[in-house]
């Protein structure tokens, strides 16, 4: 088959199981021009190369070739995820102030033994014996979204309407086959709105009564690069949510999933619980969340493998297949929690790289353990499961497991 | 000799720093199953040095907590508090100061740097004259600098000194620092981010002398009262911190027949000692500071760092070729790194600044505190160096590594509006106060030089 037209098999429904394949053909060819003019990347050297390479943009407005996922979704500017550097960088800085080092260092730390209770709770309310549940529906989906709450400062009585928009916008990514997408995401624009402007609200209600929380941190605190603006700190919190939700939520079902289907990697961590740290990042390498990066954009010609990808051609960066490059790990399909040299690319790498790893990894490690004693004795009742439809942040809809006969 | 014949025997490493103790971890994690021992003058189990003039002088960490975390445990006899003073190669054993002799199948030389000394010896003796090597040096100074001093006199403007400068400012010192060279940093940088780091100096309050040197030192009763400049200026001051760069500690070798000196140990890429004759040993090994090796990517040319980074893999190095043989042997060639924090300023290098002709500031600018500066030589591009933008060094490292063409092309995200490159105004140190931290100890581009003394 023609590697004109890969992205369209990847992008099939019927690849969301097992995309492995499709990965694999992309790399024996380096780089490969799509019959839309975008080009693909799936070798890990290549990818890592790009992601450190000043020339190529995260912001999608610098594109000249027609974006294969269609234009931004309304006309606010982009956050910092979409924005190149100067500009990324001092909004990154004023976000990472309350958030990490060297400022906040102990700040999700601290948020530790709330995402045990959180998680606890929420398996607590599993339910009796015999009964199915959804490991998505049930737990994976709200444990991200009340974490991110707790973080930002937003009050437990407004949970319920912010976490209403969240799967507002969530549910925009996605679209049922057959179904034409423009209401979802029109829903999804108009919740991403709402939530922007409650925020903005919230926030502008801590500036000048500061409590112990993010967003107070950005209004109240003066860091050198000054202060974000309102636009900025309304995208910059919408960005906090969406971009660490639909990730984590898959990050834990995709762990139940892969430790269900491998017994003897989840009976060598439920005895030895210190091996999760280690299993969570081989996860990331062998089942990421974000699939591939789809909003890069040379700013000059660029050469990769012998290929000149031109300046304005959507260029899209297939983490999911540089996870599995053999040049790169030995022996890449086999999930192995005890992987030595494990730098996968799950939470990309450079100046963008995730924002948010060390809080995605303690609320997956904590998920995961949280569900380990507990899963020796479920079954999948479907395999594979049904997947959402999203190519880019892949993972399975429902993840429906049952105590075992 | 099979490869297994080389997992046990003795090996004895003299230096317990950080180049000594990640040998040595590294030597048990590979099966090295032998007598391992390791000797060191300071009393002091390894510790890290780079927070000393940074978090230890600011007195946000105690002198005696900045112990080197451990990787894993390893066996071994610690001999601390001993200096090695001899090694005797035909009888393969190293002579301590006490009259102790250690023999050894392999021997690893990781002996590093000492401060160099102020050239008066009864100046250096006066109470307020200090130099920053070690944790003794450190804690005492940041005692001093806690009593409130008047004014600290910093005799020299390279990493250390303009650090130390940094963390009088910080915590409200007045300070002057005296340079030989037309700039801070610029031995190891060259003239642009010189010129950069005096602007930010003179930004945070210090008293910056460029283009003088300190001929005297004056006291009275004991105790440091100023200095005496070549410009006829004087400097009252009851602190004075030397920061002229580091002597190599390699007079314990004299006399051994290997090729020791004020340069450094000489030895292959793969770590082994070359003796006095150009021959390589096959059981004497260098790493870190003390060690001068050849690197490919810098025309084969002899490389001594003080670089962390450098010390930790070249250790690493050293210790896998101790106990393989033939083909399984690597080489060093790690792009040397380093980073140094002053000013509020990040900075870091990647690759030889001082191995170049030009210099190209490709992302960013000096005026708004964050660049990404790009050395060539030759139209290629041979080291870069960041403030504030770290995470695109990545990027550079690859560009020297493939011998990219320099100036590098067009695009970059924050790309100044001019992008011209210019001489890159590496200085010949001998005009230098301060060593350069890359030294080039072959011969310079276009220039033949060969250094290294500062001062000397
Ligand atoms: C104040 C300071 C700040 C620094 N900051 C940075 C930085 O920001 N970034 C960076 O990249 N690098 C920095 N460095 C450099 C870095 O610390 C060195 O590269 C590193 O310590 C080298 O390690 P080493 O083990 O080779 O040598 P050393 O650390 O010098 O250790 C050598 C050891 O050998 C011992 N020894 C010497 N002679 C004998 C003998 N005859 N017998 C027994 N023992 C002996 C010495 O006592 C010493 O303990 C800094 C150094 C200093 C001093
Ligand atoms: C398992 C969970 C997660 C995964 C797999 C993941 C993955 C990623 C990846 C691959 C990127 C790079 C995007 C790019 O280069 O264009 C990224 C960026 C980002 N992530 Fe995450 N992420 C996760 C969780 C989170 C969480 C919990 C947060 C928020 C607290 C978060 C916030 C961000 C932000 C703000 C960025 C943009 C960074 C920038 O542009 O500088 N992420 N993430």
């Amino acid at each position: 088959m023609s590697t004109e037209t890969l992205f369209h098999r990847i992008a099939d429904y019927a690849s969301r199981p097992d995309p492995y394949p499709l990965y694999a053909e992309l790399r024996e060819h380096g780089v490969v021009r799509q019959d839309d003019g975008s080009y693909l990347v799936g070798t890990y050297d290549e990818i890592a190369a790009l992601l450190h390479d000043p020339r190529i943009s995260s912001d999608r407005r610098l594109r000249t070739v027609p974006d294969p996922l269609g234009p931004g979704q309304d006309d606010v500017p982009p956050a910092f995820i979409g924005l190149d550097d100067p500009e990324h960088d001092r909004l990154r800085r004023l976000t990472m102030r309350p958030f990490g080092p060297p400022h906040s260092p102990g700040r999700i730390d601290a948020l530790r033994d709330e995402i045990s209770r959180i998680a606890g709770e929420l398996a607590d309310g599993f339910g009796g014996d015999g009964k199915r549940i959804d490991i998505v529906d049930d737990f994976a989906y709200p444990l991200p979204v009340t974490v991110i709450c707790r973080l930002l400062g937003v009050p437990t009585e407004d949970e319920p309407r912010f976490r209403a928009w969240s799967d507002t916008i969530v549910a925009g990514f996605d679209s049922t086959p057959g179904e034409d997408p423009e209401q979802r995401v029109r829903s999804a624009t108009e919740a991403r709105r709402a939530m922007a402007l409650y925020l903005g609200e919230l926030a502008e209600s801590r500036r000048g009564h500061p409590s112990d929380d993010m967003l107070s941190a950005l209004v109240n605190d003066e860091a050198p690069e000054g202060r974000m603006n309102r636009i900025e700190l309304m995208t910059t919190s919408v960005l906090l949510l969406i971009a660490g939700h639909e990730t984590t939520v898959n990050l834990i079902t995709n762990g139940v999933l892969t430790l269900l289907r491998h017994p003897d990697a989840l009976a060598r961590l439920r005895d030895d619980p210190a091996l999760m740290p280690q299993a969570v990042e081989e996860l990331l390498r062998y089942e990421p969340p974000v699939q591939m990066l789809p909003q890069r954009t040379p700013l000059a010609d660029v050469e990769v493998s012998g290929v000149t990808v031109p300046q304005g051609a959507p260029l899209i960066l297939v983490l999911a297949a540089g996870n599995r490059d053999p040049l790169r790990f030995a022996e890449p399909d086999r999930f192995d929690i005890t992987r030595p040299d494990n730098q996968h690319l799950g939470f990309g790498s450079g100046v963008h790289s995730c924002f948010g790893a060390p809080l995605a990894r303690i609320e997956t490690q904590i998920a995961l353990t949280t569900l380990l004693h507990r899963l020796g004795d479920l079954r999948l009742v479907e395999d594979p499961p049904p997947y959402r439809t999203n190519p880019v942040l892949r993972g399975p809809r429902h993840l429906v497991v049952e105590p075992r006969a | 000799m099979p490869a297994e014949a080389r997992s046990d025997g003795r090996i004895v490493i003299v230096g317990a720093s950080l180049a000594g103790l990640r040998a040595a971890e590294t030597l048990r994690d590979e099966g090295f199953s032998g007598e391992l021992t390791l000797v060191g003058e300071e009393p002091h189990p390894p510790y890290d040095r780079p927070p000393l003039t940074k978090q230890v002088l600011l007195g946000r960490v105690r002198a005696d907590d900045v112990g080197l975390p451990r990787r894993r445990a390893v066996e071994a006899r610690w001999k601390l508090g001993v200096r090695a003073s001899g090694l005797d190669l035909y009888g393969k054993k190293v002579l301590l100061a006490n009259g102790e002799q250690l023999p050894f199948d392999r021997l690893l030389i990781a002996t590093g740097t000492r401060a160099r000394p102020w050239p008066d010896p009864d100046a250096a003796r006066l109470d307020g004259v200090f130099t920053v090597r070690t944790r003794d040096d450190a804690g005492r100074l940041a005692e001093r600098f806690a009593a409130g001093p008047r004014r600290v006199l910093v005799i020299g403007a390279g990493f250390t000194g303009s650090e130390i400068a940094s963390a009088c400012r910080e915590r409200g010192i007045e300070v002057t620092v005296a340079e030989r060279g037309p700039a801070p940093l610029v031995g190891a940088l060259g003239g642009t981010l010189g010129a950069f780091a005096a602007r930010m100096q003179r930004a945070h309050g210090v008293d910056l002398r460029c283009g003088v040197t300190v001929t005297g030192l004056k006291g009275a009763d004991g105790r440091l009262t100023g200095a005496e400049l070549s410009d006829g200026g004087r400097i009252d001051a009851d602190i004075a911190v030397i920061a002229l760069g580091a002597v190599r500690n390699t007079e314990w070798l004299a006399g051994s027949g290997l090729a020791a000196g004020p340069r450094g140990v000489a030895c292959d890429a793969g770590c082994r000692a070359f003796d006095m004759y150009g021959i390589v040993t096959d059981d004497i090994f260098v790493a870190g500071d003390v060690a001068r090796f050849p690197h490919p990517l810098f025309e084969y040319q002899m490389l001594s760092l003080e670089h962390w980074g450098n010390a930790v893999a070249q250790a690493e190095v050293a210790a896998h070729n101790m106990i393989s043989s033939g083909p399984h042997r690597r080489p060093h060639l790690t792009v040397p790194a380093f980073w140094s924090s002053q000013f509020g300023l990040n900075i870091k290098s990647i690759g030889v600044p001082t191995f170049s002709d030009q210099v190209v500031v490709a992302q960013g600018s000096p005026e708004e505190g964050r660049l990404v500066a790009v050395y060539g030589y030759r139209g290629r591009v041979t080291a870069a160096v960041s403030v504030n933008r770290a995470k695109w060094l990545e990027h550079y490292r690859r560009l020297i590594e493939t011998a990219a063409p320099f100036p590098p092309g067009p695009g970059a995200a924050d790309r100044p509006e001019s992008a011209e490159p210019v001489p890159s105004d590496v200085p010949d140190p001998k005009v230098l106060s301060h060593g350069p931290t890359v030294a080039l100890t072959g011969h310079l581009p276009d220039r033949r030089l060969t250094l290294v003394r500062p001062g000397g």
